[in-house]
């Protein structure tokens, strides 16, 4: 067990396939993509029943569930039916982003103060108006929180992208498992965990300028 | 799929067998590593934000990488199952130490202070009181890490000791639904029922509770 691998400067050039830097480049590009579709698909959703309130059951559920897929299973599954490829891989990850999203969304949009949404509306506020200026502000911190929990979670889960022979930083994983390369290995789980936490603090930030400062930021993490 | 089961009987149950314990086998050394920790966190006030910070370090931690490297600082063998037991503890351990230190802080200072005016001592009040009002917290706590846990399991098959995950790399390799379906399925299922149980548990143990 060593760092020699991680620290080894021919494994960070730039312009090798296969070095660390085009590892962590299609790593966030695969996190990116999942969060992106998983979101569009599961925010609207969590603000329909938020809003509405009408099937709570599904929004509150949905974390459950998703939690229970086996995400390996699932990339499997998709390979065995799609082929090899990126649709599969980007199948597996979003689905894992959809839970915590809609979760919170849901959760956000039910803690509001339920007078300010009647204060808006009595303002003459259209429905559209009550949504956009007043609710998704005001659940954005517990929005924002269940964000957070799903880029942690893909980050460390698109390292299972490299079991179906995909890149990312799951290649040091597993080609250092087959070959018995530990430290190759420990950079791969190294910089996985550097970059979890590196999204983690980048996300704190843009929690930190895309709330509005009138609301107190809740601190007490994913809900 | 009703065929590859009644074929693959032994195969499936043994499969199952391993998943169960080697998912909540962590659950429970889990649990109890966390709340001495938990504790700490709400004793010592300086230690809780570490302690947070910590944990969620420690959850980024791929469970690929974990399982792959514990033998490295434990000298077990890779196909070990003790790997996959001592991942998922230190996972359970990273959710449930804040959980628990969360669900103590939540507990109403009125409550602590009139059991202190009672005449509880620390520890006895700690046990009698406090883990009592703070158990929906981390029965909550508990069962996320549960279901997490279960569906962790499987990817231990990609270094040959998963139980269910098994079915996934065996259909993977076969280019086969049936047993990865079979896999999906039972790990679900799996899941609920595990998840279902802490819920009537916690119904017993908590009845004040109930909504």
């Amino acid at each position: 067990m060593n760092l020699s691998y991680l620290f080894d400067a021919a494994h960070w050039d730039p312009t090798l396939s296969g070095g660390i830097p085009q590892l962590i480049l299609s790593h966030l590009g695969y996190v990116a993509l999942a969060l992106l579709i998983g979101t569009v698909i599961a925010l609207p959703a969590g603000l329909y029943i938020g809003h509405t309130g009408r099937g709570s059951f599904l929004a509150i559920n949905a974390g459950n569930a998703g939690r229970s897929l086996p995400t390996l299973g699932l990339l499997m599954l998709m390979v065995t039916l799609l082929g090899l490829g990126l649709t599969p891989v980007l199948i597996a990850l979003s689905v894992l982003v959809i839970p915590p999203v809609l979760t919170s969304a849901y959760a956000g949009m039910r803690s509001l103060d339920q007078r300010v949404v009647d204060a808006a509306r009595g303002m003459g506020m259209r429905p559209w108006q009550v949504l956009t200026r007043v609710e998704l502000p005001m659940a954005l911190p517990v929005l924002m929180s269940g964000f957070r929990s799903a880029a942690l979670q893909v980050v460390a889960t698109a390292t299972v992208a490299a079991a179906v022979g995909l890149s990312g930083l799951g290649r040091l994983l597993i080609d250092g498992l087959a070959v018995n390369d530990y430290s190759r290995v420990l950079a791969g789980a190294i910089v996985v965990a550097v970059l979890a936490v590196g999204l983690d603090l980048l996300l704190a930030l843009v929690q930190r300028w895309v709330v509005s400062p009138g609301l107190n930021p809740s601190p007490k993490g994913p809900s | 799929m009703i065929t590859y089961l009644s074929n693959n009987t032994d195969v499936v149950l043994a499969a199952l067998r391993q998943h169960i314990v080697l998912a909540l086998l962590p659950v429970l050394i889990g649990f109890v590593v966390a709340l001495p920790i938990g504790y700490l966190g709400v004793r010592f006030p300086r230690v809780y934000h570490p302690l947070v910070n910590i944990c969620g370090v420690l959850y980024s931690i791929p469970s690929l990488a974990l399982f792959v490297f514990l033998p490295v600082i434990l000298g077990t063998k890779i196909l070990s199952p003790l790997n996959i037991v001592v991942a998922l503890s230190i996972y359970t351990v990273a959710l449930l130490a804040r959980t628990v230190a969360d669900g103590l802080r939540s507990v109403d200072e009125l409550v602590t202070q009139s059991a202190t005016a009672m005449g509880y001592r620390r520890f006895r009040r700690l046990v009698d009181v406090e883990l009592p009002v703070a158990l929906p917290v981390i029965l909550a706590g508990l069962r996320a890490a549960t279901v997490a846990n279960i569906s962790l399991v499987s990817v231990g098959a990609l270094i040959g000791v998963g139980g269910l995950g098994q079915l996934f790399t065996r259909g993977f390799q076969l280019f086969y639904l049936e047993p990865i379906l079979v896999g999906i399925i039972l790990s679900i299922a799996l899941a609920a029922v595990a998840d279902l149980a802490i819920v009537l548990v916690q119904r017993l143990i908590t009845p004040w509770s109930r909504v």
